[in-house]
């Protein structure tokens, strides 16, 4: 009777992907506890954030794919509907224009895109799985486009490359030639290349970066040399990359991280926490996230490559390199080798918005693992 | 594509089944390509799994080198980012030590601390300086003498400084700026210790007083190595006592190693090392005595300098008109430092230690007391003066008209008699009188212990050799002897030098060294130390002796003279009715000289132009316990000007008894009449 209660209420819950999150989510707690000991009401707020978040991977974890692929053109819309109201009549703050007023709250369209856009794409590929053309991917493209670009605009540099990339990995796994791919990671590669080693000469004010904003231009001058701007914008980088290499091998103890705890570190329960925990853990403490987040990594493959359909397999694939484009983008940032941008340490970072877009993601996982065999006849 | 037959496989990659599916799934991406119309689960699933772990090579390349990144911060680059931490979050703040007291001989307080809230602004931190000082004048008062001062420092400060506004906060004004304290980046409020000398104008050449550390202060404690005991402190003896005993009364600056935060507010203390407090000093000034004295030059410009003639300690340091040094303590205001620096008066200028005037008839005892040594006069030679002095073609006058009668050396001491000392000084010629007035001090510095003393002229033909530099102007005439002999001429000395000659002769020939200090009061160890003070050279270069080898009966013939005047003579008006004994010398220096046969009128003289009035004395006679110079600048007569305030002071000192301030006027007003007939 209750074994069956009890397989019916933790009946959706993949039990390694919830070890590893819950890992993940306990590091996570720790770290808090140390980033906001002057305000410990942080740590509690997280506390119910992770309850909220784990009830929402609960509830999507009992949804089938099936009803999840009904739900993406209409997510999708209401997002770039939501997306175009911002840009005609969104609230401005600090500079950007990200957040709507709703009358009883404000919201921030560009959240729900994260997890709408991969939906879409995957639910697109699937509907043309029989025969996928060039045109297909000319759609998909442009179904991307639209919004990453609506997201730049605003401007949200870093919220468009998390969107962009959530849509692009959706491409990728439905089998965007490799001949548009590597010629783009080439160049890719080539123009990074080539902005560090101009740095100095396009980083002169002045020069205007064509495409991008002032503040953009200044992110990526400022991690090519952050003493250029050591009290402005090149302070956090600094700190970040002191707090890193001043973990040393093995880190300076849990809650005795200096520079996190006499405030050296900007935003150090939020984008930043990754300093804290570098800090007080060390280059083993480095090591063991790292593993972490690729048992994540790997088990959401696992998952992706025993889903039933052609949607769940790209949905699939897609969060998981998600989770990873997370980790990637926010440690590299705080390690100082990627440009600062809002991107928060998945399952560790302070903030109840991106704890709910990954868990919705975690249990868009399960769902899909779950109900592998349902549709397998 | 022929690929298609190897579909078959498992879920074994092996290299070759990869190459091949690398090409199978090309085939549905390109456009019009031969594509299976068939659903191929089997394949697409493979095809998906290539592209999964190509997405795996992906993650792990990132990965790695995340974790290349991390190993080359943590490892190779540890040391580097260890101590940046460490210097992020450890500062030395500097403990600025408490300043030592200032005390009379009497233990009166002459300058202490006080600790007090002063709105302070760092100009670099701040962008619009005026603006900020409107608004912060709408929340605490800032009158247009603050700005002005406030200007004054920023002109001579750096801009990283913390400049005070305002000083002294109420505790209401605290309260009111500490509530929109958000508003005002780089203004903050700060405890501070004040210096305050509240006796305000009295004394103040004396203690001197303490401002802020110049540019040029700066390059001296460099030049010193001081800098580092200077890193707390804002202020520094400018000065007086306050200069010369800086290294006592500053104390050694303490600090703190505390840890701060980016803010750089200092979290917690590591390790502390206390300041040591400045060493209290304890005056010889006693300023009771200091202020009958100030009181008794009134608003007549002079000095008195009163001396104890066994110790050299000095009792009295007067100059006025004088100032108030608390002005100059948290920086003085253009407005008032004009008002000061440009007063004809000069009250900024310490007359006592700077000032060098003739001394006029004062002279005329070490005069005789020369003559005696050198055996160019018994003390029973007579003269008979005629009213004046024959040299060649010019006559030089005595004051009285007709003359003196038989005048010897005693009589010449107690009128006055300048014809005497003119055929004195013909007699012994100037180099031989600069060599016999060395040795009192005359002309060179006596070697006090506070810094900016003058040493005056004492004349001589090497000296005028030295002084000019055309061969005219450097040969010494015959002439210019005479009026030496009654202290006119190039003579020019200050009152401490008077004083302090007048003491040795109190002291029958004992030389010590004038001083301010009396000790050193360590309060640590409660040690009072005395403080040496190093033998001064005289005028000549020579070291002085411990005791002048004067003649007792000489000197006996000079004190009788000199008892002479204030009973018989020319301050006996002064002195009349005085419960001691007590010797003197009245003087009168010319400021202009007189053409022949023009009788000086102090009416018809502009007052800047009169005589200098002076008086010099000691007593009691037979043990004396106090010598003096006064000088009244511009006072006219020293019998009618100087006796009295050294009468004031005698009284004070050597029976308590202070002047009645209704008996001064008449007095003043009667003496003129009283000293006609006589010399100065």
């Amino acid at each position: 009777m209750i074994r069956r209660a009890l397989a019916r209420v933790f009946g959706g819950i993949d039990a390694p992907l919830m070890t590893i999150a819950g890992l993940l989510i306990g590091v996570g707690m720790l770290v808090l506890f140390s980033a906001t000991y002057d305000q410990p009401a942080r740590f509690f707020d997280q506390l119910r954030n992770f309850g909220i978040a784990l009830l929402v991977m609960w509830v999507v974890a009992q949804v089938p794919p099936q009803t999840l692929m009904r739900l993406a053109v209409p997510v999708y819309l209401v997002g770039v509907a939501l997306l175009v109201a911002v840009f005609l009549f969104g609230v401005r703050k600090k500079g950007a224009t990200r957040w709507l007023n709703l009358g009883i709250t404000t919201i921030q369209p560009s959240e729900i895109m994260k997890i709408a856009m991969p939906l879409m794409i995957a639910w697109y590929f699937h509907k043309h799985e029989v025969l996928v053309r060039a045109r297909d991917y000319l759609v998909t493209g442009l179904l991307l486009i639209l919004p990453v670009g609506l997201i730049a605009k605003q401007p949200d540099l870093g919220t468009a490359i998390l969107v962009f990339a959530a849509g692009a990995y959706v491409m990728f796994f439905a089998g965007l030639s490799w001949k548009l791919i590597l010629p783009a990671f080439i160049a890719g590669v080539v123009s990074v290349g080539c902005v560090i080693a101009f740095e100095e000469r396009i980083c002169q004010s002045g020069v205007v970066w064509p495409g991008f904003k002032e503040y953009q231009k200044h992110r990526v001058c400022t991690l090519l040399d952050p003493a250029s701007d050591p009290l402005g914008k090149g302070f956090h980088t600094i700190q970040s990359v002191i707090a890193v290499g001043s973990g040393g091998a093995t880190g300076k103890g849990w809650l005795k991280g200096t520079q996190a705890h006499l405030e050296f570190i900007p935003e150090r329960h939020t984008d930043f926490i990754f300093a804290v925990y570098s800090e007080e853990f060390g280059l083993i403490g480095n090591f063991a996230l790292i593993i972490l987040y690729c048992a994540l990594i790997a088990r959401g493959f696992m998952i992706a490559a025993n889903a039933p359909t052609f949607f769940a397999r790209l949905l699939a694939g897609a969060i998981t390199m998600i989770f990873f484009t997370y980790a990637f983008v926010n440690m590299g940032m705080v390690s100082g080798i990627l440009p600062v941008v809002g991107v928060p340490l998945p399952l560790i970072s302070y903030g109840g918005t991106a704890l709910v877009t990954l868990f919705l993601g975690i249990g868009m996982l399960m769902s899909i693992q779950r109900h592998r065999k349902l549709v397998q006849t | 594509m022929q690929a298609s037959q190897s579909a078959t496989d498992s879920h074994v990659f092996s290299r070759r089944n990869k190459r091949r599916l690398f090409r199978t799934f090309e085939a549905p991406s390109l456009p019009g390509g031969r594509a299976t119309e068939l659903k191929n689960t089997e394949q697409e699933i493979r095809a998906f799994q290539l592209r999964l772990g190509a997405a795996g090579l992906l993650v792990i390349g990132c990965f790695a080198l995340l974790f290349a990144r991390f190993v080359y911060l943590q490892v190779a680059s540890y040391d580097e980012y260890q101590s940046a931490a460490e210097e992020n979050r450890i500062s030395i703040l500097p403990i600025a030590p408490n300043r030592g007291l200032i005390l009379d001989r009497n233990g009166v307080v002459l300058a202490r601390n006080y600790s007090a809230y002063t709105l302070e602004i760092t100009p670099s931190k701040v962008s619009d300086l005026d603006q900020v000082i409107d608004e912060l004048a709408q929340l605490v008062e800032i009158q247009p003498r603050d700005r002005r001062r406030f200007q004054k420092l920023l002109s001579e400060s750096k801009t990283f400084d913390s400049l005070p506004i305002r000083t002294r906060l109420t505790d209401i004004e605290v309260a009111r700026f500490a509530a929109n304290r958000w508003r005002f980046k780089g203004v903050e409020i700060k405890a501070r210790l004040f210096r305050q000398y509240p006796q305000g104008e009295s004394a103040a050449h004396v203690i001197g007083y303490i401002g802020r550390i110049s540019q040029k202060d700066q390059e001296l404690l460099e030049e010193r190595d001081l800098v580092a005991n200077y890193k707390g402190s804002e202020h520094i003896g400018k000065i007086g006592i306050e200069q010369s005993y800086e290294r006592e009364l500053h104390g050694t600056t303490g600090s703190e190693q505390v840890e701060v935060d980016a803010g750089g507010r200092a979290v917690r203390t590591l390790s502390r090392t206390a300041p040591v407090s400045g060493n209290n000093l304890v005056l010889t000034i006693d300023i009771e005595l200091q202020k009958i004295a100030e009181e008794a030059l009134g608003n007549r410009k002079g000095a008195v300098v009163a001396i104890d003639p066994l110790t050299g300690e000095l009792l009295a340091f007067a100059s006025r008109p004088s100032f108030d040094p608390n002005l100059f303590v948290d920086g003085i205001d253009s407005a008032n430092w004009d008002a000061l620096n440009n007063s004809p008066d000069k009250p900024l200028l310490n007359r006592p230690l700077r000032g060098a005037y003739p001394p006029g008839s004062t002279y005329k005892p070490f005069m005789a007391l020369a003559a005696l040594n050198t055996g160019k006069r018994r003390p029973e030679q007579s003269i008979s003066d005629p009213g004046y002095f024959m040299f060649g073609n010019h006559r030089f006058r005595d004051d009285k008209v007709g003359g003196h009668g038989t005048v010897d050396m005693v009589k010449s001491i107690v009128v006055s008699c300048d014809t005497y000392y003119y055929v004195l000084a013909n007699d012994m010629g100037v180099d031989t009188i600069a060599r016999q007035m060395a040795p009192f001090g005359f002309g060179a510095l006596t070697g006090i212990d506070i810094e900016g003393e003058l040493p005056g002229v004492l004349p001589s033909t090497w000296w005028k050799a030295k002084r000019f530099r055309r061969p005219e102007q450097q040969k010494w005439y015959a002439g210019e002897t005479i009026s030496i002999g009654i202290g006119q001429g190039y003579n020019a000395y200050t009152p401490l030098q008077l004083a302090h000659a007048t003491a040795i002769i109190a002291a029958d020939g004992l030389v010590k060294t004038p001083r301010l200090v009396r000790h050193v009061h360590d309060l640590r160890t409660d040690e009072k130390r005395p403080v040496e003070l190093p033998v001064a050279k005289d005028a000549l270069g020579q070291p002085r002796p411990q005791k002048l080898p004067f003649k007792p009966e000489h000197l006996a013939v000079i004190k009788e003279g000199l008892e002479g005047v204030p009973i018989s003579g020319t301050s006996a008006r002064a002195f009349a009715g005085a419960a001691y004994v007590s010797a003197g010398k009245t003087g009168t220096a010319q400021v202009f000289t007189i053409k022949q046969n023009e009788k000086y009128d102090a009416k018809r003289v502009a007052e800047h132009l009169r005589d200098h009035a002076w008086y010099m004395a000691y007593a009691p006679v037979d043990k004396p316990r106090i010598a003096l110079a006064v000088l009244v600048e511009n006072g006219g007569f020293g019998a009618q000007s100087a006796a009295p305030i050294a009468r004031q002071v005698f009284d004070f000192h050597l029976t308590g008894k202070r002047p009645e301030k209704a008996g001064q006027a008449p007095f003043l007003g009667k003496s003129g009449a009283g000293a006609e007939g006589e010399d100065d």
